[in-house]
């Protein structure tokens, strides 16, 4: 648990730089950082430089290997798996940026307003239970199958679909986050500057946004990185079943599902968004991991 | 020359013992233990009169049996009937009128109950009762009654001549149902009657033990079947689920079944997989014809329970000029050689087979034609001018909605589907639907491609024999789908044209071969030549067997299991 301090104390500026010391000294955090920042850009910036359409299908050049002009090699349709790959990781990334977003968000909420007000703690934690409890891969599917068609039409099918995926992941992972932060609230709560401040007639909202909400940033932040990880995860599972954007947006998932017939065939259509989605995983986990040690002043000394 | 005979003579005692070895070996009922099938579209239902889709038919075959059915090169063979009643021995009035079927005697339905003539009327009666939304009912059409004077003599009478009788009680599309279990579900109750619908009593060589919708279906042999001998397999196991590269590797790679029913996988795919050596690829053109259905009804979901319904006509596929232009724009020779290979064929034809039907008018399809789509589309008045891609008129946008099942070959067919039609300026949504939901008929699911929610859509069809009158009857106007009818019909384009049913009802009534074939080369080309479907590729049926499952004749007129009774394991590895 993370010590709290009035956050006057120390200056912010210092307490940040300290945390990013301690942050830049836990190699495999650097290392993950790194490799985020690297697929972020790759995935972001690339197409502007890469710039073959991800969904045009170059009929002459269908099933190719690794060449100058497809670095990647392109699919059974002629389609460029370095585009395709980039185009993938644009919607997998932001699937999982914004779903994670609102999973943390949500989490939040639920956490700090049961840990503050012991009335709501009740029915809020038998509600996390209830989330908990739910099988979520088949949820998930019945989601998509109600939903999918009217927010498409609503909206497009893309963004249907982004919204669609995003909106459920988040209302289906937020427990754990709000688990903690409850956990942590309970903890604050008791402590003398919180209960200082509350003689000084600080109202809740106040007590909430200015002195348990600073304190109980570092575990929201941890969480925040693992549950990127899990929401890609969660969207390429989708997307391989079939249940995720229609057949022609390429998705990280919907590649490798794609791919699997030609398994033996073209091993590397698998290896490329198999290797991207790992590694995506692997250096979000390792930044969380990093960040965690990092914000923690004991595990600091 | 005495030597000459004796090496005769030995030769023919050789070839009598290896007879005589190989014959007992194969006499005895439930030697060859399991018989695991993988239909990897699992079946729903085990009442061919409720399901429109493959799957159901062909598990429902195993069970239920017709009176007669066509083997494999298309000839009709009795089945349970000793002969095939025709002109010349009597069975068929002179005037065409009435058709006479003599049951074979002795037959028992598999809870040991006698089959007779009443359940052969019986069968008619539920097919063509008000409300079942029977989907066989077209191979019913111009019965007025069947008499039945005894219980091995069915006399089925028609409205007027009928020169091909053969379209009820023949093939696997219209077996016969047992009359004691079937009796309490006529009409609306039909889909009610879970308890026949999922354990229907047969006279086939297998029995239902254990029926799971959309999973499994356990069957064991038939205890009343009337040859002691059959079926070699006292189980079979029937299993569904998975996709077909799944199925195809099961076969052919790991041996866990013996028989992979319709793979449709790409060429090179399907190679590799047979090249492992653990089974045999199976196949044989017929009449399958991949095709894309234009939906003349609009499917717009804030119509609600009207929508694809005849109510509300397509806002742009109404237009012919849009359904010619969509239809030039395709490269079928690329979508032959990147989805089937030597399993495909570019098909011009809703009616590919049998020969003297294939009509020869619209070759044109064949050849691409991007910049003639365009110009039908200008002409027509579908231009874009508001820059993005789209064409439109009166404000409404050539965007289409465009869905199928789930399978590899149809995912990349619609990818360059939607790319040929984004050339000539119409955008397309792609869908992919689940191929068990897709074709199971149910009608309470919103996805089926009956209810056809959608624009475009693409699936495959086919019929069973070889006389194509209940096939072209398929897009009467009183064959469409819709809540009426509990969404059952297979005119799913809602294509409905009076000239068009004149053809059908002129066809049911003429009986020279050539002038029939005329007719149905006629209905044929009204519907390709209207555009309300494409035809797309001629598929060749293609299953797989393993290589230790003998007696498969893989049949496209008639379920594949038609003959799973002759099954036998082999000790081939």
């Amino acid at each position: 648990m993370p010590e709290p301090r009035p956050p006057s104390a120390v200056p912010a500026l210092s307490r940040w730089r300290s945390v990013w010391k301690a942050f830049a000294r836990h190699r495999g955090a650097l290392l993950g950082g790194i490799t985020f920042l690297f697929i972020l850009l790759a995935v972001f910036i690339g197409p502007l430089v890469w710039t073959l359409d991800p969904g045009f299908a170059d009929l002459r050049a269908r099933n190719q290997g690794a060449s100058w002009a497809h670095p990647f090699g392109t699919d059974n349709l002629g389609r460029d798996t370095l585009a395709r790959v980039m185009a993938g990781g644009q919607i997998s990334i932001s699937v999982g940026l914004a779903a994670m977003a609102l999973s943390i968000g949500l989490g939040t909420l639920i956490g700090v307003l049961a840990g503050m007000f012991g009335w709501l703690d009740g029915p809020l934690m038998r509600l996390t239970d209830l989330f908990l409890s739910l099988p979520l891969l088949p949820l998930l599917l019945v989601m998509m199958l109600l939903f999918n068609e009217s927010l498409s039409a609503l909206m497009g099918p893309e963004t249907g679909t982004f919204v669609l995926i995003v909106s459920a992941i988040g209302l289906t992972s937020w427990m754990p986050t709000a688990r903690i932060v409850r956990g942590d609230v309970l903890a604050l709560k008791e402590r003398e500057f919180v209960l200082a401040a509350r003689s000084m007639g600080a109202s809740p909202a106040r007590l909430i946004t200015r002195h348990i909400l600073p304190n109980v940033l570092s575990p929201i932040l941890v969480s925040a990185t693992l549950g990127i990880a899990t929401a890609i995860i969660t969207e390429s599972a989708l997307s391989f079943l079939g249940f995720g954007f229609p057949p022609d947006f390429a998705t990280w998932g919907q590649l490798l599902k794609d791919a699997t017939i030609y398994l033996q065939d073209y091993p590397e259509r698998v290896i490329w968004p198999g290797l991207a989605i790992s590694l995506t995983v692997l250096s979000v986990n390792y930044m969380g991991d990093g960040l965690r040690d990092a914000l923690d002043p004991r595990a600091r000394r | 020359m005495n030597r000459l005979f004796r090496l005769r003579m030995f030769a023919a005692s050789l070839f009598c013992t290896t007879f005589l070895v190989f014959a007992p070996a194969s006499a005895e009922r439930g030697k060859d233990g399991q018989l695991n099938l993988l239909y990897w579209q699992a079946p729903s239902i085990m009442n061919a009169y409720l399901s429109g889709g493959t799957k159901d038919i062909e598990a429902a075959s195993l069970v239920l049996e017709p009176l007669a059915r066509y083997d494999e090169t298309g000839a009709m063979v009795p089945w349970l009937v000793d002969t095939i009643p025709s002109l010349e021995n009597g069975g068929v009035a002179e005037d065409l009128t009435s058709i006479e079927w003599r049951l074979s005697e002795g037959l028992i339905w598999s809870d040991g109950t006698p089959f007779t003539s009443e359940d052969v009327r019986f069968t008619w009666q539920y097919c063509t009762a008000e409300g079942g939304g029977c989907a066989q009912v077209e191979k019913y059409g111009g019965i007025v009654d069947i008499e039945t004077p005894d219980a091995r003599t069915v006399v089925i009478r028609f409205d007027g001549p009928k020169p091909f009788p053969y379209t009820a009680f023949v093939g696997a599309q219209a077996p016969i149902l047992q009359k004691a279990q079937f009796t309490e579900c006529l009409g609306a109750r039909a889909p009610e009657c879970t308890k026949a619908n999922f354990y229907p009593i047969g006279t086939g060589p297998f029995v239902v033990e254990d029926f799971r919708p959309n999973d499994v279906v356990q069957f064991l042999a038939n205890p009343n079947y009337r040859d002691a001998a059959k079926p070699a397999f006292s189980k079979v196991l029937m299993k569904g689920g998975g996709d077909a590269a799944a199925a195809g590797r099961a076969v052919l790679e790991t041996g866990e079944f013996d028989y992979a029913w319709n793979l449709q996988l790409a060429p090179d795919v399907l190679a590799r997989m047979e090249a492992v050596g653990r089974g045999k690829v199976v196949s044989a053109f017929g009449t399958v014809v991949e095709r894309l259905v234009l939906n003349l009804t609009d499917p717009a979901k804030a119509i609600g329970a009207a929508r694809s319904t005849r109510e509300h006509p397509h806002p742009f596929l109404t237009d012919p000029a849009v359904r010619e232009a969509l239809s030039l724009a395709i490269d079928r020779d690329l979508l032959v050689e990147i989805g089937y290979g030597a399993a495909g064929r570019v098909t011009c034809n809703v009616l590919p087979a049998p020969a003297i039907y294939v009509s020869r008018a619209n070759e044109a399809c064949k050849m691409q034609d991007i910049d003639a789509a365009k110009e039908r589309l200008d002409a027509a008045g579908w231009l874009d001018t508001n820059g993005d891609g789209v064409r439109e008129k009166d404000g409404v946008d050539l965007r289409v909605i465009f869905q199928t099942s789930t399978n590899a070959v149809r995912q990349d067919f619609q990818v360059l589907i939607k790319q040929w039609w984004a050339e000539i300026g119409v955008d397309t949504q792609l869908r992919n639907i689940d191929a068990s939901v897709f074709f199971g008929g149910d009608p309470g699911n919103p996805d089926t491609f009956q209810k056809f929610f959608a624009d475009v859509q693409m699936f495959a069809g086919s019929f069973d024999g070889t006389d194509p009158e209940t096939y072209m009857s398929s897009w009467l106007c009183a064959r469409i789908p819709s809540p009426e009818n509990q969404w059952q019909g297979s005119n799913i384009s809602r294509f409905c044209d009076a000239e068009y049913d004149a053809l059908v009802r002129q066809m049911r009534s003429t009986a020279p071969m050539n002038e029939r074939a005329a007719l149905a080369k006629a209905m044929n080309d009204r519907l390709v030549q209207s555009f309300v479907l494409l035809p797309l590729v001629d598929r060749g049926r293609v299953s797989a067997r393993a290589n230790s499952l003998g007696g498969v004749r893989i049949n496209t007129w008639d379920s594949e299991l038609w003959n799973a009774a002759d099954w036998v394991r082999t000790d081939a590895k």
